[in-house]
């Protein structure tokens, strides 16, 4: 039973024209097994929030803390946060040259098991959870990311997910570019990763469709840096009706 | 033992060819005051198959030169040591060649020929390492149709002096495949220069170089479309760490009026890893006639992309293994082109190696 906690958090991120504030003041807590749906309109600082979390350098925290079962998540470094058991499967994920999948995701499941997974049954491992969500093969050689088309690199985002196992994990707009099927194997990944690892889930989205099939226990309503309404699945489907007008002056 | 005759324009820094070699670093390569020895150190490594032949032999060169210290070495002596394939001979395996123990308070001037009949196929390996002081004039004489990889490692130790020029002579339908590995040293100055005399042939110049604290490495390539259709292509890669790592990249590409239908582009990539290092890079397209398939170059210079050590630490991959992809990752793109295995992975090794020394 894992609990991410994030209080008060207030996020700048650095610009030209000094330190701009992006998250003012956000308070969540998510538990093992549980989902939350965050909606909210562009530029409302969904992806800020996931990356402050995840630890990107580019943002600073400016008040607030975030803790993963008491330990301060704010602390660690980008890799100890991963470690500790957080994943964030990004928006838009990060071409890596030269640097094959394979070889990516044994560097990752060495450092996150803290020692290298067995050859033999790594290899049928990585191979199940390509054909969980229908990836070819062929993807192990290529290198990360590199000439994926979108969807393409969303599925390997929730192949990671289950490949490595975290606790508690973020998926920013998982579900942006993804054709019907596509979206119905992700979601299928996802729901696997919370049967077996009683996964918490913090999923950032624009649209109730993969609500159809990743149930929320929680939907937030997000604007203007913090969270401005929560509710039970039946938000999202009045958000999806009258849009975010009643929110964005708030 | 003898000094080299001093009837030779010593540069002055000032040249175009010369403005970034540290000429005080040289050992008296350029100016003549270096203390000539007669060791020869090229050896071959392993048997030969049949069909090739290793000997020294006079010979006149293929090709003239305007730099001064080729033309040193040429004054010196006639004797080349000559590397040479028969024609329509297909070698499946690599041939080796080394050096045997050299110097540092004397220079070696060496002449190379590696010269391939018609139709021959080789793959040709020459491995420099060690303590050295040494000049070289290499050349490859490539007879039509034929095909030659020619893979160079420069693995000096750290006092080592090393200033050639590699020069190609292509004839008609012929494979020219270079990759030139600059990891060792203390001045490495490497002229890959390519010149087509027939058309058809292609020219594929490939390198890599990893320069630390102190550590000055240039290549300063030449491509001469003096034919019309034939295809070039130059990629180099390059990394540099710690306080005054030093490489220089220069790319000439002429494609003469006559050269209708040529196809080039030129790449060169430089990662820097810490403050203090510098990479220069120049590209430079002359381009004659508009009649041609292609013509480009890039060239770029930056340091890690935060986004991808981002990424890979957000998967729990520690930073000093983040990078260590990266780097991996940057080079071996052209690493793999090297095709020998074992080789591949010593570089990649030492990569590694350089990367922790430098704390990168
Ligand atoms: N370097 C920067 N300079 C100025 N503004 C920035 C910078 N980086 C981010 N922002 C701003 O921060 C705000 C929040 O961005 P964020 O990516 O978190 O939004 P989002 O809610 O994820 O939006 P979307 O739904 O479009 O993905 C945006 O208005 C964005 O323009
Ligand atoms: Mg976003």
């Amino acid at each position: 039973m894992s609990t991410l906690e994030v209080r008060n958090l207030h996020v700048s991120v650095n610009t030209e024209n000094g330190a701009v504030e992006i998250l003012k003041g956000v308070d969540l807590t998510i538990k093992s097994g549980e989902t939350h749906a965050i909606m909210g309109p562009n530029g409302s600082g969904k992806s800020t929030l996931a990356y402050s979390i995840a630890g990107h350098p580019k943002y600073s925290i400016v008040e607030g803390n975030v803790t993963l079962d008491g330990a301060d998540v704010l602390e660690m470094t980008i890799d100890e946060r991963a470690r500790a058991g957080l994943f964030l499967a990004m928006q838009y994920p990060v071409e890596v040259p030269g640097v094959s999948v394979s070889n990516f995701l044994r560097s990752a499941a060495t450092a996150l098991r803290g020692e290298a997974p067995k050859l033999r049954t790594w290899v049928a491992e990585v191979k199940e959870a390509m054909e969980a969500l229908n990836m070819d093969p062929a993807f192990a050689s290529r290198n990360v990311n590199e000439g994926f088309s979108g969807g393409e690199k969303k599925r390997h985002e929730i192949m990671q997910l289950e490949l490595l196992r975290p606790k508690i994990a973020i998926l920013d707009e998982t579900d942006s570019g993804l054709d019907v099927d596509a979206l119905r194997v992700v979601s299928e990944g996802v729901n696997r990763a919370k049967e077996n690892n009683n996964l918490g889930v913090l999923l950032i989205t624009h649209y109730t469709r993969i609500l159809k099939y990743i149930k929320p226990d929680f939907v937030h309503v997000f604007a203007n840096g913090h969270i401005v309404e929560e509710g039970g699945a039946d938000l999202a489907d009045k958000l999806e009706a009258n849009g975010y007008a009643d929110y964005v002056s708030m | 033992m003898s000094i080299l005759a001093t009837n030779y324009l010593t540069p002055t820094g000032r040249e175009e060819a010369w403005r970034f070699t540290p000429l005080k670093r040289l050992r008296g390569l350029h100016d003549g005051t270096a203390e000539i020895s007669l060791r020869s150190s090229l050896i071959v490594k392993g048997a030969l198959p049949s069909g090739v032949s290793f000997v020294r032999q006079e010979l006149s060169p293929l090709a003239s030169s305007d730099d001064i210290i080729i033309e040193r070495i040429r004054g010196n002596s006639q004797e080349v040591a000559h590397l040479s394939i028969s024609a329509n001979t297909e070698l499946l395996a690599p041939i080796h060649l080394g050096r045997l123990t050299g110097a540092l308070d004397s220079a070696e001037l060496s002449r190379v020929r590696i010269s391939l009949g018609a139709h021959a196929i080789a793959t040709v390996v020459v491995e420099n390492s060690g303590d050295t002081v040494l000049a070289e004039d290499l050349e490859i004489s490539l007879a039509p149709g034929s095909s030659l990889t020619f893979i160079t490692l420069q693995e000096f130790e750290s006092k080592s002096v090393y200033a050639a020029r590699h020069h190609a002579v292509i004839d008609k339908d012929a494979v020219f495949k270079s990759v030139t590995v600059t990891v060792g040293g203390d001045v490495v100055r490497i002229l890959p220069t390519v010149e087509f005399i027939a058309p058809g042939g292609s020219a594929e110049l490939l390198g890599v170089y990893f320069a630390t604290a102190g550590q000055f490495f240039e290549h300063r390539m030449h491509v001469d479309h003096a034919v019309p259709k034939a295809k070039s292509r130059v990629n180099f890669k390059g990394a540099l760490s710690g306080r005054d790592a030093h490489t220089v990249w220069i790319g000439d590409v002429l494609i003469r009026a006559i050269a209708e239908g040529t196809d080039t582009y030129e790449l060169n990539r430089n990662l820097l890893l810490s403050d203090g290092a510098r990479a220069d890079s120049v590209p430079n397209l002359e381009i004659e006639t508009g009649e041609i398939v292609g013509a480009g170059h890039a060239s770029t210079t930056g340091r890690f992309d935060d986004e991808q050590l981002f990424y890979l630490m957000s998967r729990g991959i520690a930073l000093e293994d983040a990078r260590r992809l990266v780097v991996r990752g940057f080079f071996n793109e052209i690493v793999i082109e090297i095709g020998i295995e074992a080789i591949q992975e010593r570089l990649m090794n030492r990569i590694d190696f350089e990367l922790e020394r430098a704390g990168a």
